[in-house]
């Protein structure tokens, strides 16, 4: 067990070192960042002053030990563009980013479960059929047409919901939250369920596949004949066996939902990292681009380990001599 | 009743393999589903190619547009001209053609980057699988960290750094390159993993060390003899990555890092007609955005099929 615990975390340590010498590399060598910051008629002294305030003179090495070290204390220098430090830029974008991801993941979870569970039990009905195709066909939906699309009825055509940003957030020091407000709640309908979408298919697959295989298991046979109700077996037996790697699964797909917002964001123009993100790539604002990869990383890395754990912890079978697969795939 | 289904076709194992051939065939004309999306596919590819011939404007000539007409419905609205069938944008372009136009530069930067991620994966996976070693274990882990990212981030990380990188990477001129080269880039895991793996098979075979013993050079073993007999999964996972490019294309060209307007493929249609949602000019962007799904969910269709149709586990 300790060993698995010190093997794992090592490997993540490892992850995020490589993770920041690539980061290191763009920053250092992408561009001239005195030439980015500066306007065109800047004087020669007025470059090497600011060459001397980045550090851009010290030795490689002194320059990495640098950025790494504040790195890990979230510092990121100053954002080229905007001439503020990243950290606070991203301290600003991080809440309406994990909000949104956290309302979608929700959602994936409390729709996806139900109509996998659904579409197992009854598999051959006209809705189960019809769920299964609507999926497929979610599925080859590109996001950002599904967004367009809500806000093309739901803004344009019908007016109920705001198409842009998050409405009235109410600033709770550190943290900035839409949850509070009537406008801010509806501001996150569209965009969640745009983000949510996609997982909430793949969630209803995995739960359905899961759940056909779990129910054609001696246990479940066993069930049936003690003469246990069915619903008793269906979610006291079946249900409960079939969560795990759903659940496993979800917590991986928090990365990609993640990722996946940057193109929400641009949608809805919602005030997030992902939009921050794409603004420094079409900027080549070379420390933002950086610290979002350092950040994402980072992110990736903490729920991958501790997915890892936590499937170790659920699952009692893996916890003896045997080898541990982890929540991976590969 | 399926147990009896399968073992009638299992049980002349001889003659399926005898007419493996012409099974693709076979399961081709049996789906209705894949002949649309293959005939969808071809003719898509046909008239983008022939765009500068069959459009009826062209789109990007500055002086046969002309501002009076610029956002007209389509030609069955009321308002509509039948010399636009699909209506103009806000600059008075042809909807139709940008449409023509913008599907020749998505399934250009598609191939390409397939073809680029295609042949840099490949070689990556037999240098991986053939020689072993820190060779293999580099590249082997570069491509787990790749995997272990969403495509999307990993493309628009390269994006960015290429438009750093590049002299002029900012310049609409080199757009088309940044994409295909971040794409293509993106793309090349799934074909060294599937490369290395059956080229570890194939390395330790006969034959090679037949070869080896009469003294052909490696590299040429490696090239004749190993590269042959590993082709087979890679038109598959090209099908397949092909829907993804032209998916992924479309997605950072939409997010604004892609074809500028001047040049643009369908993400950057969808992108420009957009910005006009609110002006309830909507062809503007359901045209493009209907293309673009219709594309791509039929290269989808025969990528899935083709997998299925040549994999010997389903037959």
């Amino acid at each position: 067990m300790l060993a698995f615990l010190v093997r794992r975390l090592l490997q993540a340590v490892l992850v995020m070192l490589t993770v920041a010498l690539l980061a290191f590399v763009i920053f250092r060598y992408l561009g001239d960042p005195v030439n980015l910051m500066l306007p065109e008629d800047a004087t020669q002294q007025q470059r090497a002053e600011l060459r001397d305030k980045l550090g851009l003179d010290d030795p490689l090495v002194l320059q990495f030990a640098r950025f790494a070290g504040n790195a890990a204390q979230g510092e990121f220098g100053v954002s080229y563009r905007n001439a503020r430090p990243v950290s606070e830029l991203i301290a600003e974008r991080l809440p309406a980013t994990l909000e949104l991801v956290a309302v979608a993941a929700l959602i994936s979870l409390v729709v996806g479960i139900p109509l996998g569970v659904y579409t197992a039990l009854n598999r051959r009905g006209a809705i189960s059929q019809a769920l299964q195709a609507l999926s497929l066909v979610g599925i080859s939906l590109p996001t950002f047409v599904t967004g367009i699309l809500l806000i093309l009825v739901f803004s344009v055509q019908l007016g109920w919901l705001p198409s842009f940003g998050r409405g009235d957030v109410v600033d709770l020091g550190w943290w900035s939250t839409g949850f509070l407000t009537r406008s801010g709640l509806l501001s996150l309908i569209m965009p969640s369920v745009m983000l949510g979408l996609f997982q909430i298919t793949l969630i209803m697959r995995l739960v359905r596949s899961e759940m056909l295989e779990v129910l054609r298991t001696d246990y479940i046979k066993f069930a049936r004949a003690r003469g246990l109700p069915r619903r008793l077996v269906h979610f006291r037996h079946a249900l409960r066996n079939t969560l795990m790697p759903v659940i496993t699964i979800a917590g991986l797909q928090i990365g990609s939902l993640i990722a996946f917002a940057i193109i929400t964001e641009t949608v809805f123009q919602w005030p997030g990292m992902g939009f921050l993100f794409i603004q420094a790539v079409s900027f080549v604002d070379v420390p933002v681009m950086s610290a979002y990869l350092v950040l994402v990383a980072f992110l990736f890395v903490l729920i991958n380990t501790i997915v890892d754990l936590l499937y170790f912890a659920i699952d009692p079978r893996l916890r003896g001599d045997r080898a541990v697969a982890g929540g991976h795939s590969t | 009743m399926t147990m009896t289904s399968t073992t009638t076709t299992t049980a002349l194992p001889g003659l399926a393999a005898r007419i493996a051939a012409s099974d693709l065939f076979w399961s081709f004309r049996r789906s209705p589903v894949v002949i649309a999306a293959a005939a969808v596919t071809l003719l898509l590819i046909l008239v983008s190619a022939l765009a500068p011939w069959i459009a009826p404007h062209d789109p990007f000539d500055l002086a046969t547009l002309d501002l009076m007409d610029s956002e007209l419905p389509p030609a069955w609205a009321a308002d509509g001209d039948w010399r636009y069938p699909l209506g103009t944008d806000g600059q008075a372009r042809d909807v139709l053609s940008t449409i023509l136009y913008g599907s020749r530069v998505s399934l250009f930067v598609g191939f390409a980057s397939v073809a680029l991620a295609g042949v840099l994966g490949v070689s990556l996976g037999l240098v991986a699988g053939f020689f072993g070693g820190w060779l293999d274990a580099v590249i082997m882990r570069v491509a787990d960290v790749l995997l272990s990212f969403p495509a999307i981030l990993i493309a628009l990380l390269i994006n960015g750094v290429l438009r750093g990188a590049l002299p002029d990477g900012n310049q609409d001129s080199v757009a088309l390159l940044v994409l295909v080269l971040s794409i293509g880039l993106t793309g090349w895991v799934q074909y060294a993993r599937t490369v290395r793996s059956s080229t570890l098979v194939e390395r330790a075979k006969e034959y090679v060390a037949a070869a080896r013993v009469i003294g052909v050079p490696r590299l040429a073993i490696l090239l004749q003899h190993v590269l042959p007999n590993v082709m087979g999964p890679v038109l598959v996972i090209a099908t397949i990555n092909l829907g993804l490019a032209i998916l992924t294309e479309a997605t950072l060209s939409f997010l604004g890092v892609g074809m500028p307007s001047t040049q643009p493929s369908l993400g950057t249609l969808i992108r420009v007609g957009n910005e006009f949602l609110f002006s309830g000019i909507w062809w503007v962007v359901i045209f493009p955005s209907a293309v673009l799904v219709v594309l791509v969910l039929a290269v989808n269709l025969l990528g899935d099929w083709l997998r299925d149709a040549l994999n010997p586990k389903l037959r």
